[in-house]
């Protein structure tokens, strides 16, 4: 197939290292009628409460928006899996024309007793934000009922990007943050909240067995397998780590903010940044004992998986990389995990990366490589096929594409079916690169290069 | 453990659904259009409903999904989408280059009221270049209904009748089934020599074969010279009242074109009437072929039937595909005790009785007495397991949960399977289909019982 065109409009969200001083056009909204990778507000709320696994999520409109959420995200839990169902008012017509409140009020007369769940959230989807429905009201009067927080999500989905969505969330989460217990002071023992981890097939685990062995308890994590019990003393703590900036960073402000906890960006992708972020950890706390302990873990960790990468960096040398993610974070520590395996990024390209993030991956990215915001397929494709990529990283949506192509995938997001945090993760991302570039599949693929 | 639902049924009066089995419109729509040759969906809404579709189609189908979407915001939102949609419009041609666009609404579109035939006909496009619509509110009916609105606005859009004589030829219309159901329907009617045009169709499009190169736009899909001379052609059989009547009644009304229902071909009495209708019709002799796959069939269903007889099974899923298969349990000797839809009430347009009367009738007809209900929920149907147990499990991928929690062996049937592949390739309708679901059903049943026989009852030969 030919290369699409590229709309005028869009030409500003593409850049390409070296060739010319130039910004990109980012944090924006969609062109009407382009084939998008994007999602909406509500769709940004629900991952970033959807891990809230004694919570009951009840999502207030037509069917749909509960449906295409219900236990999609592998976010892992120890016990509760209330979340794990899906709850839905079900609007119709009828409810559209003299309004939904009614049938909320019912939903919840009937869930709440039902299941008893300590905390209930209900999300706006983008009907409701039309008829104009009070959440606030029903979910007060519930709340004041049944003696339970039940607290609304304004996540209609016009009013803005994905990235609303998660402020949305991080409003709710805030709401429910109580002050600090009495007596609690900011000097005892480091004790962090860990912000910006779903707990995807048991990441947050990682970095919670990590924290614990250099000496820092972990409050809670926002919003990995988290509980309401948790999140409720998340002002007992004296650090915010945050890894998805995208989704937490608004609500890490606000809680500096509010109670005067400080906080730390860290990403604990790749060997390098994972160690990077303990000793930023160890640094903050400015504990003797607790960065002892980080050098200790960073060489046994390292020692264990050092001859697994080196292994896999051996074949993977040279390879070419092309990666379309969520969030301008991970991008950027995907440049460098691939660097540590030997391998290049030719294209790197996110759906709501903010500006400072795009700076930063051009200072990482070689000569040449292409930059992209919230492509769409046409883009990708062309850019995939123009720089010589071998493998993409990206999502449910990225992964047929890039095989009609004939490329190898990595799926770093929903649908990721192993830890890809700490050393451990950073060990099943080289297998999985390695499996997925060295697969004989490829020779069965008539006319196109074969990898590996 | 996974498993939240209480046994104690207590009546349930909200409206509200739990764990539910449908989803909206929007999704029927966008999969029917994907069915015409050369043709991009358009979801005029939000951001997310778009990509919502086309992650979960990704997910059933394993195939790139492309549509576009008019991603409102709020200023769309309180003065109109129009705008959206014509800058929508300017941009796909411009930029994607399909030969036609299927706009659906959604429900935040619906709810503002958007006048699609009129921003249509204000848009500028392409010389050549066709845009049409379905309406698809999220908040009546379910994915069905979309599907079968779709698949309806083909034939208002498109379909003339420009002959006094009708040609020989057949409408197939194969509602919410894979593309490898889609082409075995088509197999059976070209073995049987009758010409036919099926719409939508989407074998070629999502079951595509892998090339090496990306194809936006697939070989397969009905083309639109196709669709318009379905009014000239001699028959309409509709295949699953709930997707496919409303389309071939409304092209009865339009062009002339004499419309049969029938239940979707999955079974041997469902395959039966679907090859008769067209015998009846087309005045065609069964090939021997086909004769040779019915004997097969019913060889197989003879040598297993002991491996079926008496088994309690609970059946839920979309009402087209749920109705036939509760047919084919029968005929294996299956009691269906257990039978639900999330799509709610009768077919639309058909003036036909609703699902629960349509199952009953068949549950009586063979003497049985079992729960059914439309527009309901897995937790409905997870309690009435809990009350009643059954023996197998037949469903989209969300019966998983069920399964697990009482330990059920599970065969996955309809839409979305998100956990298993290939389905999309393979039919469960005709003749062949039908063996193939009796090797699923068996190979379930069967490897439950291995897998729980004690040493000493541990058979080699079953």
């Amino acid at each position: 197939m030919d290369a699409a065109p590229i709309l005028e409009t869009r030409q500003k969200s593409i850049i390409q290292k070296g060739r010319k001083k130039q910004t990109i056009q980012c944090e924006s909204d969609s062109e009407a009628g382009c084939v998008s990778q994007r999602a909406c507000v509500y769709c940004g709320a629900r991952v970033v409460l959807n891990p809230v696994a004694d919570a009951l999520h009840l999502v207030h409109g037509p069917i749909g928006c509960a449906s295409y959420t219900w236990d999609i995200r592998g976010s892992l839990n120890s016990g509760a899996d209330l979340y794990r169902n899906s709850f839905c008012t079900d609007l119709k017509e009828h409810d559209i024309i003299f309004g939904g409140e009614k049938k909320l009020s019912a939903a919840l007369d009937e869930l709440i007793p039902k299941f008893r769940p300590p905390l209930v959230f209900v999300y706006s989807t983008c009907v409701v934000g039309v008829i104009g429905d009070d959440l606030e009201a029903v979910c007060k009067a519930a709340s004041s009922k049944y003696g339970i927080p039940v607290l609304p999500v304004q996540s209609s989905g016009f009013i803005g990007s994905k990235a609303a969505g998660y402020r949305a969330a991080c409003d709710v989460l805030f709401r429910l943050i109580e002050a600090p217990a009495p007596g609690w002071t900011t000097d005892l023992r480091p004790r962090l909240n860990y912000l910006g981890d779903f707990n995807l097939a048991g990441e947050a685990w990682i970095i919670r067995s990590y924290l614990k062995r250099i000496g820092v308890e972990v409050n809670v994590v926002f919003t990995g397998d988290s509980r309401y019990e948790a999140i409720r003393g998340a002002a007992n703590a004296n650090l915010n780590i945050i890894q998805c900036a995208g989704s937490m960073h608004y609500l890490a402000g606000k809680l500096e903010e509010a109670y005067g906890i400080p906080c730390l960006s860290v990403s604990f992708l790749g060997l390098d940044d994972t160690a990077e972020s303990l000793r930023a950890i160890a640094r903050h706390f400015k504990n003797e004992d607790v960065a002892c302990r980080v050098e200790k873990l960073i060489i046994e960790e390292s020692a264990r998986v050092m001859p697994q990468i080196k292994k896999y960096k051996e074949r993977l040398q040279g390879k070419r990389a092309a990666v379309f993610v969520g969030g301008g974070f991970k991008a950027i520590s995907l440049i460098k995990q691939f660097r540590e395996l030997g391998m290049e990024v030719v294209m790197i390209g996110t759906q709501t990366g903010r500006k400072e993030e795009y700076e930063k991956m051009d200072t990482l990215v070689t000569e040449g490589a292409v930059i992209l915001d919230d492509a769409n397929p046409a883009e990708l494709e062309r850019f995939m096929l123009e720089q010589g990529a071998d493998l993409l990283v990206g999502g449910v949506k990225e992964r047929p594409l890039a095989y009609k192509l004939g490329v190898a995938f990595v799926d770093h997001n929903h649908d990721r079916k192993h830890p890809l945090s700490g050393y451990a993760g950073a060990v099943n991302f080289a297998a999985e690169v390695y499996s997925t570039l060295g697969s004989p599949v490829w020779n069965a693929v008539k006319g196109v290069k074969v990898h590996a | 453990m996974l498993d939240a639902t209480p046994k104690k049924i207590v009546e349930r009066t909200s409206g509200g659904m739990i764990n539910p089995a449908k989803t909206c419109q929007p999704i029927g729509a966008m999969y029917a259009a994907l069915g015409i040759h050369r043709c991009l969906p358009h979801s005029h809404g939000s951001q997310g409903c778009c990509s919502y579709h086309r992650m979960h189609l990704t997910r059933h189908f394993r195939d790139p999904v492309m549509a576009s979407t008019s991603s409102f915001t709020e200023g769309a939102s309180v003065f109109g989408g129009g705008a959206n949609l014509k800058t929508a419009i300017k941009n796909v041609f411009e930029i994607y280059d399909p030969d036609v666009m299927a706009v659906h609404t959604t429900c935040l579109s619906e709810t503002i009221g958007d006048d699609l035939p009129t921003i249509i006909k204000q848009a500028e496009m392409p010389e050549g270049k066709v845009v049409f619509h379905a309406n698809t509110p999220s908040y009546q009916g379910s994915h069905i209904t979309g599907f079968s609105n779709m698949t309806k606005a083909m034939v208002t859009y498109f379909s003339e009748s420009t002959l006094l004589e009708k040609e020989d030829r057949v409408n197939l219309i194969p509602g919410f089934v894979n593309p490898g159901d889609m082409r075995e329907i088509k197999r059976i009617a070209a073995m049987m020599e009758i010409p036919c045009i099926m719409f939508p169709d989407t074998s070629g499009v999502l079951d595509s074969p892998m090339t090496g190169s990306f194809q936006m736009y697939p070989e397969g899909g009905v083309t639109l010279p196709e669709l318009k001379k379905t009014g000239d052609s001699k028959l309409s059989l509709a295949l699953g009242r709930f997707a496919s009547s409303d389309a071939a009644g409304t092209l009865e009304k339009k062009c002339k074109v004499p419309a049969i229902t029938l239940r979707t071909p999955i079974g041997i009495k469902a395959t039966d009437a679907f090859v008769m209708a067209l015998r009846g019709a087309f005045a065609m002799e069964v090939p021997r072929e086909l004769e040779e796959e019915r004997g097969q069939l019913v060889d197989i269903m003879t040598d297993t039937h002991f491996h079926f007889h008496g088994k309690k099974v609970a059946i839920f899923g979309d009402p087209d595909i749920v109705a036939a298969m509760v047919e084919f349990s029968l005929s294996l000797g299956m009691q269906p005790v257990h039978v639900l839809t999330g799509t709610p009430g009768g077919a639309l347009g058909s003036g036909m009785a609703g699902f629960e009367e349509e199952i009953k009738e068949l549950l009586s007809a063979a003497g049985l007495n079992g729960n059914v209900k439309s527009a309901g929920d897995l937790f409905t149907l997870h309690q009435w397991i809990k009350n009643e147990p059954v023996d197998l499990l037949i469903g989209n991928t969300y019966g998983k949960f069920i399964a697990r929690a009482e330990d059920v062996p599970f065969v996955r049937l309809g839409f979305p399977i998100l956990d298993r592949s290939v389905h999309s390739y393979l039919p469960v309708v005709g003749y062949h289909g039908a063996m193939r679901l009796i090797e699923m059903i068996s190979g379930a049943l069967l490897d439950r019982q291995d897998r729980d026989a004690a040493d000493e009852d541990f058979e080699l030969v079953m």
